[in-house]
């Protein structure tokens, strides 16, 4: 099969995110903290993308910010699935009482903007990567539970599932035997969109003060530390704004190839 | 062929498929196949799924399903060939010239528009008539499909009327254009037997009177035997015999044709009654949110190595008969006994031997195999959980089943999807074996298959029993099937059993109403057969 070349381009750009973001301490040039040159600089060969506020080297900063951006935002779009997944499937498999709790606490959460719900929570919570990826994780985790829950509800139905029940197995074997490697597919295409997600919805709260604190960095805080400088007509707060997009882009060009690769389970778009 | 309607020469039709996870395959569906229709007449197209006959059927105005491409050959119809005419061609042939009869009649309606202006819409669009002379010729052609309320039927929705009802709707909807040509695909195949037969007669009058051409396109030897005038037997996308349909059904050249007319014509004798080994006692039951009683007082019973064949049409309880023993569906009265013990209603609290001794084998082989498992899974599975086998001993019995089953070694690592439709439903009866079972239930386990494909599973159900001293709950409507492996009969009827006993028994006179109407519906391959059943059978379907 030949690769489209938007996948193409989605797989090495996102290839290369995860390099640098892997292997930053080797990568950046200066260290993540160390004022280097004046303040604001333009781009030069010594600094490719200039300098900060306080004359920091934008490309090292990038390149430790990705460290923090990929790794937090993969963290809780992990925990997001593993939770997610696990109660949608339950719900599906259990239906009753406990598919109607779980799915009406999913609506409570929903009903309230996430971006809130995070604020409130972390201004009273101690603030470090563990309660950031806790937070976004947990309420990421309410949107995969409506998508596995309607995967599952569709497999739940076949022949199988239910040849499986008149056999006597547990709920466990027909949750992860059964139902998730047919609900594998399309949940591997969402978990990029999810990801994403996270990684907009990290920058939004470090933009606002509430995610990764100094002396870590990521693209959302460097947005934030530098974004006066665009009155004076200053380009360093549009470099880390410029990678945020690049990421959301080349992982949703991957994610859309997977997804159109995906054979549904009512046979599939093919090609 | 003097007055050739339709003349397919050398029709040759190739597809891509896209199997999923494979490299696209390019496919020849139709080799080079040649026949003709002439004005007025009637011609059967014949086959197993995938013999090319819907495909040739669509092709007749110069149609092809998603992909397919009508690539070689001459379509002549009145006298032009119409393959690779331009769309503005097309258009004005197709509902014009040329109409089309689909099988689901159900899917093909607009739910949300009446049912005259469906009717009469591509008459009026085409320009063939007005709105007023279209009604006109759509309430004498409902009048002559014998509807009920001809004049009135037409105001209602799709959903307002009947499966059997609606079908017929479907064929005034292709005969109102005045057309040359219908194409009818499948069109009572979706049917319950005892409506099939009047919509068939229905269309049969139909067809008589307008004097328009068919082309017949159906699985079913017996039927296209009662409407067409000649038939074409088509396998793997070739033309295997042409003839008259008096030559084909009484002196069929082809061995493959011979096969077709003589099948189901398995000799089953029936065993003695015997102690049960199933014991359906009262059974009383309904779903949860209802007020109606879906099964009423069922009474039965099974000896161990026998057949009981529970018949009836859709809606009459036999599935939710099976539901209630499986344990899916507690029953709301009476109780089952089942090997020397009584079963709990809820499948929660049944033991694994309960579990273990009572297997189902589903119609859809399809949706009843996980398709990310391979067969080896699938029936090894049972064996690890019922008897804790492993290693060594799980291959060897794994391949005594699929030995048992007519499969070789190679099989245990295929997936359900490079399987054919008869080896999946093999590879399902060879997981409800690999428990051991006493009791396995098959679910209309032959009606989504092949004739000759149902043969050989019929075939090998009853060569199982024989070995292993299994006894069978077939639930079917298909009465040859019936003949075929039952000793015992239960006919089901709205949730009642209206008549049980053994075979013979049940299937001599003097029979019920409902009985009578039951057998006497299923097509012979006979001529002149439908005729007299119209004539003389008791009672007349409901709700067709």
């Amino acid at each position: 099969m030949r690769l489209p070349l938007s996948a193409m381009i989605g797989l090495v750009l996102t290839g290369a995110f995860l390099f640098v973001a892997v292997f930053a301490h080797w990568i950046a040039p200066y260290p993540i903290d160390m004022s280097v040159g004046g303040v604001w600089e333009p781009p030069s060969a010594q600094y490719w993308l200039g300098t900060d506020t306080i004359g920091r080297d934008i490309v090292s900063r990038l390149i430790y910010g990705a460290q923090v951006t990929i790794f937090v935002a993969l963290a809780s779009s992990i925990l997001a699935f593993s939770l997610g997944s696990f109660l949608g499937f339950l719900a599906a498999v259990r239906g009753g009482w406990i598919d109607q709790g779980l799915s009406r606490a999913v609506d409570l959460v929903m009903a309230v903007p996430s971006l809130i719900v995070a604020l409130v929570l972390l201004s009273v919570l101690p603030l470090n990567l563990t309660v950031l990826i806790l937070v976004i994780g947990i309420l990421d985790s309410t949107r995969v539970f409506r998508l596995s829950r309607a995967v599952a509800m569709d497999i739940t139905v076949m022949d199988y599932v239910e040849a499986a029940k008149l056999r006597g197995e547990k709920q466990t074997w027909i949750i992860f035997r059964e139902i998730l490697p047919n609900a594998l597919s399309p949940l591997v295409a969402e978990f990029g969109l999810r990801f994403i997600f996270a990684v907009l919805f990290i920058s939004t709260l470090s933009f606002l003060g509430l995610g990764i604190q100094p002396p870590l960095t990521d693209w959302g805080g460097m947005v934030k530390e530098n974004k006066d400088g665009l009155i004076y007509g200053k380009a360093a707060a549009m470099m880390p704004a410029m990678a945020i997009a690049a990421l959301a882009i080349s992982v949703n060009l991957v994610a859309d190839w997977i997804l159109s690769r995906t054979s549904s389970l009512k046979g599939g778009r093919g090609g | 062929m003097v007055d050739a309607l339709l003349e397919f020469r050398n029709l040759k039709i190739e597809a891509t498929a896209y199997p999923p996870g494979e490299p696209p395959k390019h496919v020849v569906l139709v080799h080079g196949v040649s026949v003709s229709v002439e004005k007025g007449k009637v011609l059967g197209l014949i086959g197993e799924s995938g013999a090319g006959k819907s495909t040739i059927g669509l092709s007749a105005m110069a149609y092809g399903r998603g992909g397919v491409r009508l690539t070689g050959g001459e379509i002549i119809l009145n006298g032009r060939d119409i393959r690779g005419a331009d769309a503005g061609a097309l258009r004005a042939l197709r509902g014009k010239e040329v109409t089309y009869v689909s099988q689901s009649a159900a899917a093909s309606f607009n739910p949300a528009k009446r049912l005259m202006e469906q009717v009469i819409e591509t008459s009026v669009s085409h320009g063939i008539m007005t709105k007023p002379q279209a009604e006109a010729r759509a309430v004498s052609l409902f009048r002559q499909l014998s509807l009920p309320n001809p004049e009135t039927i037409g105001q209602r929705y799709p959903h307002q009327v009947s499966g059997g009802q609606l079908q017929r709707v479907m064929t005034a909807m292709a005969l109102c254009p005045k057309p040359d040509l219908v194409i009818f695909d499948e069109p009572t195949t979706a049917l319950d037997v005892t409506t099939q037969i009047d919509v068939l007669a229905a269309i049969k009058r139909a067809i008589h009177e307008t004097g328009v051409a068919a082309l017949y396109i159906t699985h079913d030897l017996a039927v296209v035997a009662q409407v067409a005038d000649h038939i074409l037997v088509l396998r793997h996308g070739k033309k295997v015999e042409y003839g008259t349909t008096d030559q084909i059904i009484n002196a069929p050249q082809d061995a493959y044709t011979q096969a077709l007319v003589s099948v189901r014509s398995i000799d089953h004798v029936e065993k003695p009654e015997a102690a049960a080994v199933l014991s359906v006692q009262g059974i009383t039951a309904r779903y949860k949110g209802t007020r109606f009683d879906v099964l009423k007082n069922v009474t039965v019973d099974l000896a161990p190595g026998q057949t009981l064949a529970v018949v009836g049409e859709s809606g009459s309880g036999k599935s939710t008969l099976a539901r209630v023993i499986t344990g899916l569906l507690p029953p709301s009265g009476g109780r089952i006994n089942f090997a020397g013990r009584t079963l709990s209603p809820d499948l929660a609290n049944r033991s694994k031997d309960d579990l273990r001794e009572l297997q189902m084998i589903y119609q859809m082989a399809d949706t009843a195999m996980n398709p990310r498992q391979t067969v080896g899974t699938i029936i090894g599975r049972p064996l690890e959980f019922y008897f804790d086998m492993t290693g060594e001993a799980k291959r060897h019995r794994l391949q005594e089943l699929l030995d048992q089953i007519e499969m070789g070694a190679g099989f245990a690592d295929r997936y359900p999807a490079e399987l054919s439709g008869g080896q999946k439903q093999r590879v399902c009866i060879a997981r409800a074996l690999a428990a051991k079972p006493k009791l396995i239930i098959c679910d209309e386990v032959t009606s989504a298959l092949d004739p000759l494909v149902a043969d050989g599973i019929l075939k090998l159900l009853l060569d199982l029993q024989a070995r292993e001293n299994v006894a069978y709950l077939f639930i079917t409507h298909d009465i040859a099937t019936v003949r075929a492996i039952a000793d015992k009969i239960a006919v089901m009827f709205k949730g009642q059993v209206v008549r049980y006993g053994q075979k013979t028994d049940v299937l001599a006179p003097p029979f019920d109403d409902y009985t009578d109407l039951l057998l006497s519906s299923v097509p012979e391959m006979k001529l002149g057969w439908l005729e007299k059943v119209i004539q003389t059978r008791k009672m007349e379907a409901g709700g067709n």
